[in-house]
């Protein structure tokens, strides 16, 4: 069948899509939670306010939720980005999950970036800093040349993880075609 | 063994670098995306639901103490996959102008009335066949600022959920015979043989006499490989 096609979430998506918990992959007090923060930049380095990022991964044990219920482990996180570009999701690290071809993959996140401005989604994958071993055999990692792998590694902060999403420019960050 | 799902050819989507719309210029990636391959993460997704749906939350004409002034609709269809399957219990969330082309956003500076009765959002599951109907008025076209005179088509957002993190879909519903088609570039980003798969179709048959005309649009998501991957 033919598939529909894809369109830009608009600006005015704001009062519409994101939910009062939609940050919260997890419940707020769950051990090992930590926030995962960043910002959205343009091209010109400056933050996109009207975007919108969602987040999905596994869980610690490896499984991805069936259901999602609040206050549960629920896997899914979004989260509009504010007048600085900035997002924030709280969660915990996600387990280790096989390829294709039931080869180990390091830990990740996937991330879908939505909005103005941009006709379809963006993906990237969030990858963690103290997994250097896993992150070092990772076969999606090493599809990726060797100067711009960095901008899909987290860096550890305070209270969890920064990780800035830039769409365009020196610092791109990579994006999947999936 | 994990089965893929099946990848654009190009006849699709429209390219994130689409110069007739401004805003895609300081925002579409650069360098060339990175294939993906679709592993444990790509291929599951959250069910959604349970706790973000409440009843009523389809029927966008009932939010408020009174009725939005406009004209009533019933805007349906089914959910599918691109091999034909219904995509049950997935959510589906759709928001819109009112009736006079504005949204209850601080952002929004169009000079037409807000309406008190009229949020413009919607959110509902899929039946068993897919299935999905919502009520709402038909949205106003609306000026912004892309070129000297820009108007956009009247259209309602939907934000749809597969069973796939590779499946998730954002997309625009217009409505069919709109006169702003040819000027407007985001309609016109997508390939010319995709457009018209983004128009619903007039529906005589689920029109409630003498209360609301009805619009159809099937929302056809991706489907699987056919063949798993093998290892050599």
């Amino acid at each position: 069948m033919n598939l529909t096609p894809s369109q830009t979430v608009g600006p005015f998506f704001s009062h519409a899509l994101p939910w009062p918990d939609g940050p919260h992959v997890v419940a707020p007090g769950t051990p090992g939670s930590f926030w995962l923060r960043g910002r959205v930049l343009d091209g010109a380095g400056e933050p996109v306010p009207d975007a919108l990022v969602e987040s999905w991964q596994a869980g610690p044990d490896g499984r991805f939720a069936e259901a999602a219920r609040p206050g549960v482990f629920r896997g899914f996180g979004r989260c509009g980005t504010d007048a600085d570009g900035r997002w924030a999701i709280l969660t915990v690290r996600p387990g280790s999950v096989p390829d294709q071809q039931d080869r180990p993959q390091a830990p990740h996140i996937d991330l879908a970036v939505f909005a103005r401005g941009l006709l379809d989604r963006v993906v990237t994958r969030v990858y963690l800093p103290e997994e250097a071993d896993a992150n070092a055999a990772d076969l999606v990692l090493a599809s990726v040349e060797p100067a711009r792998r960095d901008t899909l590694v987290a860096v550890r902060t305070g209270d969890g993880y920064h990780f800035d999403i830039t769409l365009q420019g020196d610092r791109e960050t990579v994006f999947f075609s999936v | 063994m994990i089965i893929g799902y099946r990848r654009d050819d190009g006849g699709t989507h429209p390219p994130l670098d689409s110069p007739g719309y401004r805003s895609t210029a300081l925002r579409h990636p650069k360098r060339p995306l990175v294939p993906l391959p679709h592993g444990p993460t790509e291929v599951s997704a959250p069910l959604l639901g349970d706790g973000l749906v409440a009843p009523g939350d389809a029927d966008l004409t009932r939010q408020h103490a009174g009725e939005p002034i406009g004209e009533r609709i019933i805007v349906h269809g089914r959910l599918l996959d691109g091999d034909g399957r219904p995509v049950p219990d997935a959510l589906i969330e759709v928001w819109q102008a009112n009736s006079a082309g504005r949204y209850p956003h601080s952002a929004d500076r169009h000079p037409a009335p807000l309406d008190p009765n009229f949020t413009g959002v919607g959110r509902c599951l899929t039946g068993a066949d897919g299935g999905y109907r919502f009520v709402t008025v038909k949205p106003g076209a609306y000026p912004w600022r892309n070129h000297d005179n820009a108007w956009r088509p009247a259209h309602i957002h939907f934000s749809l959920f597969g069973r796939a993190f590779v499946q998730r879909l954002v997309t625009q519903m217009y409505f069919p015979g709109d006169p702003l088609f040819a000027q407007d570039p985001i309609f016109n980003a997508v390939p010319e043989a995709a457009r018209p798969r983004l128009v619903s179709g007039f529906d005589l048959t689920e029109t409630v006499p003498e209360w609301a005309l009805a619009y159809r649009f099937d929302i056809v998501l991706r489907g699987r490989d056919a063949t798993p991957m093998e290892e050599p």
